[in-house]
This record gives structure tokens, C-alpha cells and sequence, in this order.
């Protein structure tokens, strides 16, 4: 049984106000200057460690989380800048995480691969691959506990992000059958950009040319989605989160992506050619959507160029805020959040009382 | 409050039973997932009865998949439910090391603070009877190395009973660490509420001649040696550490000032382990309280065996402890 949904696929885009996409092209195009920016920072040695950017996916997270309610639960793996900000993370709080500043999301102790912000229900970036489906499906249980055992009356949905890397990872089918077994309103986006680090899917992933397989194994409905346009994302994923929302089940949608730059920021790239990525680039999500809006006579060119001085005005404010927050203070930072109550690094020297307090609230950023 | 009022006796089973029934009437956010502890009333019987009080909803079987639901624990517990997640064995954690040892205790870390993680982590711990390598495992000495965790191990029901409604109140990740043989150990339990706090070591056995240290189930062992050793006249002090993060290290320095000798007695492997720590920590603080080294009795540093012959030599057990008391006090 094909769990394809014909609907989803063959129903035309649903009409979105101009307003609507232009805010999704500003969007778009500011997770692209951010992702310059700081590929531009790392290459200036102002950013260390392992660094993902998300040139090219940009219309994935953007759609997806359009889709969503403010209070949708919202994880993903390491590649994870451009859900941040898409799900509303301020971008200076993003940007100084990765200058590993006090003034970060994570008070610099995440970095790039670690992001996370409570205030916009954002669970994290996720560094291990496919790590995150089981918490996907945790917090999609504890959406449906919420309502159903503590009487919440809402009924939410959780998004799951992750790569096609992260198929062939045991965890994901763990956490699919449990969603299955459980009734969990877990969706899986499988932004499928065609390669985990330099293995090419039908290299790594067996039924790579059908991966509602995938989805059939789990009694799961299966979605697709052109990743390359941003309205075809929301078409597919606003059916997809209100069916879930209201059946209160999981489900697994693909979408098809690229990505135009190598896997991190020290990929030569050997096992794809530079026509590969250029035909990619020719169908790109931004200058795609921003044809449709001109076309349509909602933007014209100096327009654009305001959205696009504007993105760039944000991210150099970004960028000037990360340079300017304090270092975090080993005195002080190192030994905090390890747990909510401590003990010491070694030994305590006051023993803990009974932990009551409620953890994890909300830090203040400077 | 102390167990010598009370009266009633319980097994080990029923005290952890009584604790997470207790916790999950007084907060609705407290539930129990794990394999076989709904329907089939749990493998060892802890979660015997909870299904009928408690509903499907908040006692949950799942399938075999220790990766999957230990992550779901640790997801639902990021949004503020406050999960005891069931192991069979400790054994069967290794499969979900990703979710234990990363995810568990770091969120709070490297979210600076915004995501915790209220969960217990629970189940039998070390030698089972003839279970061979693979399902034998004393997993404290492997974990006690990850910061962000608190790692319980009680070796008698009021202990138990009291400690895990600590560890269910506790807005960090916990790893309870209990024994497939001592489950139908019985012991005093007051019927009135009790909370045990963590870090707090307990004195089971006073005594001035030779300090023995040890957590869970060798704390026994430590007795029945201490009893043998009192008969030829040495009185030793046995410290049951309760918990291992944190760890009481001021009962056990003081108990040191007074005896001068210290003998810790440890399932886990010799190699890096909590033995090792305790010891390396005493020489930190009371070097100059010792009248010889630290002596440590471990499990051998072998696989499990199967043979019971060479399971038994393998692991500590009272006439180790004797020797080693004697040798730390230069009696042999």
C-alpha cells in the first residue's frame, strides 16, 4: 500500500497573499545573507568547529514552518541556522552563538550545530545524525500528553527535520515505529538535498528512488514536495499540519532540495560536478519566488533591492552585535547549566538540597 | 524518620513500586514507560498493579527499541513531562548511548539553560546470577564519567523507596541504578512519606578501626564481611555512598580521620573506575589521615563469565573484603 496522499499532489497551490510571500522572500533571503556572512566570518577564523550552512534549502524550513502554529514544536539536525531563523530566532543571538559569545542563544556553549530557543519552541539543533528523531517523537508524545492527560485542550504537531544522511540511521526507524505505535503527531521532513557528506543517496540509502517505501514500512502517509519553491512547500506541508494536527498521528514528507555549497565549510566537493550544482542554482527558491512577485506585479526591482538592503542591514547588525558581546567568563560560565542544582565539579563542598524549582527557564540575552 | 521506626518490612520491588505510584498520584506530569511494564506487570514485577491505577496513557509498554524510547523520554521530558524510563537491564542501555550520555545530560548545557531534563532513568544494574558478559554490566563506572548526570544506586528498600522520589523530583537527568537480585530483598519502609537527598552517604555499620566505602549491592557483601571481621575483633565503619553523582565525600573523609584505613569496595571494573575515584579523591583531601594506600576490591578486570565458578571469582565478595581489610590494616 502507497501511502502517497493523491490529494496533496495534484491539488493546485493554494493562494497565498502577496503580503504573505513577500514576508517568506525576505525570509528566504535573509537566511541566505546570514549564511554569506558567516561563511565569510568562519573563513575570517571568528567562527571555529564544524559549520553547515544552508544556501540553497532555504524554501524547506521557510515553507515548513510557515505552516506551523507559534507553539508547533520544532527540532532538526546540525545544519540548523536556517530553521533558527525561520522559526524567528533574533538573528544576533544566532550569529554570537557561533563567535561563541555570552550573548549567544546557548551563552556560546552550543555553537553552529547547537542552536536553541525556548522563547519560539525551537528544541534545538541536533548534532548526531538522526539523533533528534527520537526526541521528535518525544516531544510530539509530550504535545499529546499535554492535552490528553493534563487536559490542555490544544492539539499541537511537532516538525522533525532531518537530512536523507539520516535514513540509514537506526534511531530514525526506532523513533517512526514508535510514532507509528503510539500515535505520536510526529512529522518527519526529510529535506532530501541528495547526499550525506559526499555519499550520494543511491549510494547509501536502498529504495533512494522511492522513499515513500520508507514511509509504507510504518503504516506512515507519505508527502513530497519541491523544495526548489517555496509556495509548493507551504502547499504541501499547510495539508499536511492541519491533517496531523487533527488526526493527531505521524507522518513523513520529502522534500526534494540541494544544497549549494559543500556539506560543511571544509568539503572540497569532489563527488559532484559544478554543472550539477549550477543547475541547481538556476532553478533557485529566491530568485524564483522574487520572478513570481514581479511578475505578478507585488515587487518590482527597487523593491527587492530594499528586501535586499534590509537583510543585509540585519545580518551586519548581527554580525557587529556577535563581535561586540563579551566572552563568556570561564569563572563564571564554564560550570554553569551543567545540572539545575550543582554539586561541584568534583566532590561537593555543600551538599544539594531537594531540587523543586521548574528547569530551564528562559535566560535574558544581554 | 529513620528506618529503626519503622515497622513494616517490604521487598525492594515494592518500595520502588511505592515510589513512582506516590510521585505519579502527586504530579500528573510523571509517567512510566518501558518495556513489558504495563501489560505484563513488569519483567521483574516493580510495575506490578500501576497499568490498573494508573491507565495506558501514563504506564506504556514499547517495543524493544532502548535508542528510541530512551530519546522519546528525553524529548518529552525537554518539554517539561518528567519520564521514568524503565530499562530492563542496564545492559540494554548501551544501544541507546546517543540518548543517554548525549542528549540526556548535556541539553541543559548546551542550550545555556533553557532545555532540561527532568528524567529517571531506571533499572537492574550489574550481575544477575550466570547472565554472561553481555548482560552483566555495572554500568556506574562507565557512566560516572559524563558531567550533567546524577547517578543513584541504594542498596536496601528505604533507601530505594526514598531516593527514587527524589530522583523523580529532580530536574536532572538520573540514572537509578538497582540490582535483579536484591528485588525481593526485604526491609523496614515507614508507611508515612520520606525523601532521601542525594550526596548524603549513609553509616550502615559504625566502627573505628577500618573505613569500607561501597555503593548498592556490595554494601552487603561489606556487611557480612564487617560481621565476620568484628568476631576477630576489627570494628569497621561501612558507608553506603547512596549516591555516586554526587558524591559524599565529607562522611567519607571523616569517617577516614577516625579510622585511618579504607578499604572501597566496587562492582565495576577496577580500570577507571568508581573505586578509583573514590580513592583518588581521598588522596586529594586526607592524604595525610592515612596510615597505608586505599585498598579496592573490584570485579576482576575480565569479561563476565558464564561459569558460576568463575562468576563468583570474578566478582567482590566478603572474603575479599576481609583480606583487603587486613592487608589496609597490616594484619596480613
Amino acid at each position: 500500500m502507497t501511502m502517497t496522499d493523491p490529494q496533496a499532489v495534484s491539488q493546485p497551490v493554494e493562494r497565498v497573499s502577496a503580503k504573505t510571500r513577500l514576508k517568506w522572500l525576505r525570509d528566504m533571503m535573509l537566511i541566505r545573507e546570514f549564511e554569506l556572512r558567516t561563511m565569510q566570518a568562519y573563513q575570517e577564523a571568528k567562527i571555529g568547529g564544524f559549520c553547515h550552512v544552508y544556501i540553497g534549502q532555504e524554501a524547506c524550513a521557510v515553507g515548513c514552518i510557515a505552516a506551523t502554529n507559534p507553539d508547533d514544536p520544532v527540532i532538526t539536525a546540525y545544519r540548523d541556522h536556517g530553521h533558527a531563523l525561520a522559526r524567528g530566532m533574533e538573528s544576533r543571538y544566532a550569529m554570537a552563538e557561533m563567535f561563541g559569545k555570552i550573548g549567544g542563544c546557548a551563552k556560546g556553549k552550543g555553537g553552529s550545530m547547537h542552536l536553541f530557543d525556548k522563547r519560539t519552541h525551537f528544541y534545538g539543533g541536533h548534532a548526531i545524525v538522526g539523533g533528534q528523531t527520537p526526541l521528535g517523537a518525544g516531544l510530539a508524545f509530550a504535545t499529546r500528553y499535554e492535552n490528553e492527560v493534563l487536559g490542555e485542550g490544544k492539539k499541537r504537531v511537532t516538525l522533525c527535520f532531518l537530512g536523507d544522511g539520516a535514513l540509514n540511521q537506526g534511531a530514525l526507524h526506532e523513533a517512526m515505529n514508535l510514532c507509528t505505535i503510539l500515535e505520536l503527531p510526529c512529522i518527519y521532513v526529510v529535506e532530501n538535498n541528495r547526499y550525506s557528506m559526499g555519499t550520494s543517496i543511491e549510494r547509501g540509502t536502498s529504495m533512494a528512488d522511492d522513499l515513500s517505501t520508507k514511509a509504507a514500512a510504518y503504516g506512515m502517509p507519505y508527502f513530497q514536495a519541491d523544495g526548489m519553491d517555496v509556495c509548493a512547500v507551504y502547499n504541501v506541508m499547510k495539508r499536511v499540519v492541519d491533517r496531523m494536527r487533527s488526526e493527531q498521528r505521524p507522518a513523513f514528507v520529502e522534500i526534494n532540495t540541494y544544497r549549494y555549497k559543500g556539506h560543511s565549510m571544509s568539503d572540497p566537493q569532489k563527488y559532484r560536478t559544478k554543472d550539477e550544482v549550477s543547475e541547481y542554482e538556476a532553478s533557485d527558491p529566491i530568485r524564483r519566488l522574487a520572478d513570481a512577485l514581479i511578475a505578478a506585479g507585488a515587487l518590482n526591482e527597487d523593491g527587492f533591492k530594499e528586501l535586499n538592503q534590509s537583510v543585509r542591514d540585519e545580518v551586519r547588525d548581527a554580525i557587529k552585535w556577535a563581535e561586540q558581546s563579551p566572552e563568556p567568563d570561564p569563572a563564571a560560565d564554564l560550570y554553569s547549566d551543567v545540572v539545575t542544582e550543582p554539586f561541584g565539579e568534583y566532590g561537593p563542598t555543600s551538599l544539594p538540597e531537594m531540587c523543586d524549582h521548574e528547569p530551564g527557564d528562559v535566560p535574558e540575552s544581554p | 524518620m529513620g528506618a529503626a521506626v519503622a515497622t513494616r518490612q517490604i521487598q525492594f520491588r515494592e518500595a520502588l513500586r511505592e515510589a513512582m505510584t506516590e510521585e505519579m498520584r502527586r504530579d500528573k506530569r510523571v509517567f512510566l514507560m518501558g518495556e513489558e511494564v504495563a501489560q505484563y506487570q513488569g519483567a521483574y514485577k516493580v510495575s506490578q498493579g500501576m497499568l490498573d491505577e494508573f491507565g495506558e496513557k501514563r504506564v506504556i509498554d514499547v517495543p524493544i527499541s532502548e535508542n528510541g524510547f530512551a530519546g522519546l523520554g528525553i524529548g518529552a521530558a525537554m518539554m517539561g513531562l518528567r519520564p521514568i524510563i524503565e530499562f530492563m537491564s542496564w545492559s540494554f542501555s548501551l544501544v541507546a548511548a546517543d540518548q543517554i550520555l548525549n542528549n540526556a545530560p548535556k541539553m541543559l548545557y548546551m542550550s545555556g539553560g533553557q532545555f532540561g531534563c527532568p528524567i529517571v532513568f531506571r533499572g537492574n544494574d550489574g550481575a544477575g546470577g550466570q547472565l554472561g558478559s553481555t548482560h552483566s554490566w555495572a554500568v556506574e563506572g562507565l557512566f560516572a564519567n559524563v558531567p550533567g548526570l546524577r547517578i543513584v544506586i541504594p542498596s536496601t528498600p528505604y533507601d530505594a523507596k526514598g531516593l527514587l522520589k527524589t530522583a523523580i523530583r529532580c530536574n536532572d537527568p538520573v540514572f537509578f541504578l538497582e540490582s535483579e537480585r536484591m528485588l525481593g530483598n526485604k526491609g523496614p519502609v515507614p508507611e508515612e512519606e520520606y525523601l532521601i537527598p542525594f550526596g548524603q552517604a549513609d553509616i550502615k555499620r559504625a566502627g573505628g578501626d577500618c573505613t569500607l566505602v561501597s555503593f548498592g549491592r556490595p554494601v552487603h557483601f561489606c556487611l557480612e564481611a564487617a560481621e565476620k571481621l568484628a568476631e576477630e575483633g576489627i570494628e569497621c565503619e561501612v558507608i553506603d555512598g547512596r549516591t555516586i553523582r554526587p558524591l559524599d565525600m565529607d562522611t567519607i573523609i571523616e569517617s577516614i580521620r577516625k579510622t585511618n584505613y579504607c578499604v572501597v569496595v566496587d562492582q565495576s571494573w577496577p580500570f577507571g573506575s568508581v573505586a578509583s575515584e573514590v580513592a583518588t579523591q581521598i588522596y586529594e583531601r586526607a592524604m595525610d589521615h592515612l596510615d597505608n594506600r586505599v585498598y579496592r576490591v573490584c570485579s576482576d578486570d575480565v569479561p563476565a563469565p558464564y561459569s558460576k565458578t568463575l562468576e563468583q571469582a570474578m566478582l567482590p565478595n566478603p572474603g575479599k573484603i576481609i583480606k583487603a581489610v587486613k592487608q589496609a590494616m597490616y594484619l596480613e
